[in-house]
């Protein structure tokens, strides 16, 4: 299927570029070949990560008031992200787990677990947060307990404004 | 037919198209090529029902995270012929992840990628990869809570690798945040960018099997010498090549019909793979799971020593590929048989051993927490009231149950507890608790004095009964 003879050369030979009009012809139209690359590739990339582009900073987002939780308890808050887009609909909505411990003070956990991130449970009477993934299991306070993750729960920073419980969310893996 | 040779006459002189397609068709190839040679062409069909259905699919499909999953609904549970064609999407992606993993043994037994087809072997591995690639978008695309949880367990996964981690991670979300751009990364990947580079390289690939010619089967004791093999290999085909077209072709397409007519009854008799519960990322109760294709590594990543997994989870898919793509240029001369490579032939059992093993853990799941293990009964305590029971009830709520077994119920991330007093002394036993162990928590903030007195008490109660040291799990009664 394929020829012997030699081939016509491809490529531009560089010590007469200048002097030879074919080779000259040949820089021109690899460098056009380029632009033509560059003119299309950089603007589309550059709009499929767009988001490299916009900064995103924690967003305070409330949870509800103050007298939903009770001291001492684990609960799970839903919200919606504030992140997401119209047609996001139900996959913009998204949990924390919400621990008073007084008065004024609260931690909030990230549900995702820091092994690879699948969702883990509060259970009630062990005091602990199981993973289903891998069974990484973690303390009331978000410390690893046992199996593999590899770091305590993420925590959000937690305020009280106006009798409103809100937390700093950030979408999870930009923190880690 | 006068009328189709006076069509394929006037198309002949205005395209050019007949002789290079006869060739094509009639080039001579090695006798003796059998049925261990239609795995590549499997694929190829596979391919081509993943092309047609997906064509079809994404006339109903609305790739948007509020809606794939609704649509979806729509075409499995309404839309006429609609479950048929997601069960033949599904099942000729499992069979097309089946026969490129076939293919690639089998052309790594029969020593196929030596010279002179070292690229036939390199883009091969390439198609090896985005075929998986291909598997992982389109579960993703499911958009169930599944697919939502598997998007997220894949970036954290990215998330760890050194130094590019953080924007692989993002690259993967689209941002960080899990949403419709997202899943519009996945989709432009799955429809059109994979594969697009699919079918280049499926192109390319081709093109050297038809510049090489296929391998001759492998004899024992007839090497590879590059610089005598492409001569031997045409005169070899001019003494005893026979033409592929009819001669070999015929395996191909016989064993690609009954690969497509098995899809079809697939997907007819077990239909496309349940929808779970919507993509809502705000609901707990959710067990993700890859598809059967890489459950072996999802295994793989739950039994590792945990201090090894930073460099293991982004190491290992690197490995296999640098491992893979390293192939020919261990040795691409010598012996072709693997009667005569007795490396090449450990090295695949190996693979089998390891993938295997792996994949049966990984459908047991055995490391998981037993979040539906049922309570302890009287029955199964043996007691109603009293210490005895207390503890149960502590063993219970306190979640134990979750990862061990006790009397044949609970999961067995854990030792088997029924017998424990046989193993442990009362000392070891409270340690345990409060200490936790490696995979274990510590109970000591957790438990009261009362609780653990109750807890080692009934932990304490089956000690010696019909106990000897030796006893197995399956043997405990109470099943």
């Amino acid at each position: 299927m394929c020829s012997n003879h030699e081939p016509p050369k491809i490529l531009v030979d560089w010590k007469k570029v200048f002097v030879s009009r074919q080779e000259f012809l040949k820089l021109v139209a690899f460098v056009c070949s380029a632009v033509i690359a560059l003119i299309v590739a950089i603007p589309s990339v550059c709009f499929m990560m767009y988001f490299l582009f916009v900064p995103q900073n924690p967003t305070w987002v409330a949870l509800g008031s103050l007298d939903d939780f009770k001291e001492g308890e684990t609960v799970p808050v839903a919200f919606k992200s504030p992140y997401a887009l119209p047609w996001d609909r139900i996959s913009s909505k998204r949990t924390a787990w919400v621990r008073r411990l007084s008065a004024e003070s609260f931690i909030a956990f990230a549900i995702n677990c820091t092994h690879l991130g699948c969702p883990v449970r509060w259970e009630q009477g062990a005091d602990l947060f199981l993973c289903p993934c891998h069974g990484g299991v973690f303390y009331a306070d978000g410390d690893v307990a046992g199996g593999p993750p590899p770091r305590p729960l993420h925590r959000y920073a937690v305020r009280v404004n106006k009798g409103q419980v809100e937390i700093a969310f950030r979408p999870v893996l930009t923190e880690a | 037919m006068k009328i189709i040779d006076t069509v394929v006459q006037w198309l002949d002189e205005r395209t050019g198209l007949r002789e290079p397609i006869v060739q094509i068709m009639a080039h001579p190839v090695p006798p003796g090529s059998k049925w261990a040679y239609v795995f590549g062409t499997a694929t190829l069909t596979c391919f081509i029902v993943q092309i047609v259905t997906g064509i079809a699919l994404s006339n109903f499909f609305v790739p948007s995270a509020g809606d794939a999953f609704e649509s979806l609904r729509f075409i499995t549970e309404r839309a006429p012929f609609g479950k048929l064609i997601r069960g033949m999407h599904y099942f000729g992606a499992s069979a097309m992840i089946l026969f490129v993993g076939v293919h690639a043994l089998r052309t790594f037994l029969w020593g196929s990628f030596k010279f002179p087809r070292e690229m036939n072997w390199l883009s091969g591995v390439f198609l090896l990869f985005l075929t998986v690639a291909m598997g992982f978008t389109g579960q993703i695309l499911r958009w169930d809570q599944n697919a939502v949880w598997t998007v997220s367990v894949g970036a954290e996964q990215a998330l760890r690798a050194p130094f590019i981690g953080k924007f692989a991670a993002e690259l993967l979300l689209t941002g960080g945040d899990l949403g419709s751009t997202t899943f519009g990364h996945f989709f432009s990947a799955h429809v059109f960018l994979l594969p697009g580079v699919l079918i280049a390289i499926i192109v390319f690939h081709v093109w050297l099997v038809l510049f090489h010619g296929i391998s001759e089967p492998p004899v024992p004791g007839e090497t590879i010498d590059p610089k005598t093999y492409k001569q031997k290999y045409e005169e070899m085909l001019k003494r005893i090549g026979k033409p592929f077209w009819p001669d070999a072709a015929w395996r191909d397409v016989v064993f690609s019909t009954g690969l497509v007519i098995a899809i079809l009854l697939c997907a007819i008799f077990f239909g496309a793979p349940e929808l779970q519960n919507p993509p809502d990322p705000s609901i707990v109760q959710a067990s993700p799971k890859p598809d059967w294709y890489l459950i072996w590594y999802f295994a793989l990543l739950a039994l590792l020593p945990h201090e090894s997994e930073d460099w293991v989870i982004i190491g290992f898919p690197a490995l296999v590929f640098l491992l893979f793509l390293s192939v020919p240029f261990w040795n691409n001369r010598g012996e072709r048989s693997y009667k005569r490579r007795p490396w090449s032939v450990g090295i695949v059992l190996f693979i089998l051993a390891f993938v295997g093993s792996l994949w049966l853990k990984g459908v047991h799941g055995v490391w998981t927490p037993k979040f539906t293990a049922i309570p302890l009964t009287p029955q199964v305590v043996g007691a109603s009231s009293g210490p005895i029971y207390e503890g149960a009830k502590v063993f219970n709520s306190k979640g134990c149950l979750y990862c061990h077994t006790y009397a044949g119920r609970g999961g067995q991330r854990g030792p088997d507890l029924t017998f424990v007093s046989s193993r442990l002394t009362h000392d070891q036993l409270v340690v345990r608790i409060l200490n936790g162990g490696y995979n274990m928590p510590s109970y000591a903030a957790n438990i009261s004095p009362k609780d653990l007195q109750a807890l080692t008490t009934f932990l304490e109660s089956k000690r010696g009964e019909t106990a000897p040291l030796e006893i197995q799990p399956s043997e405990a009664g109470g099943r």
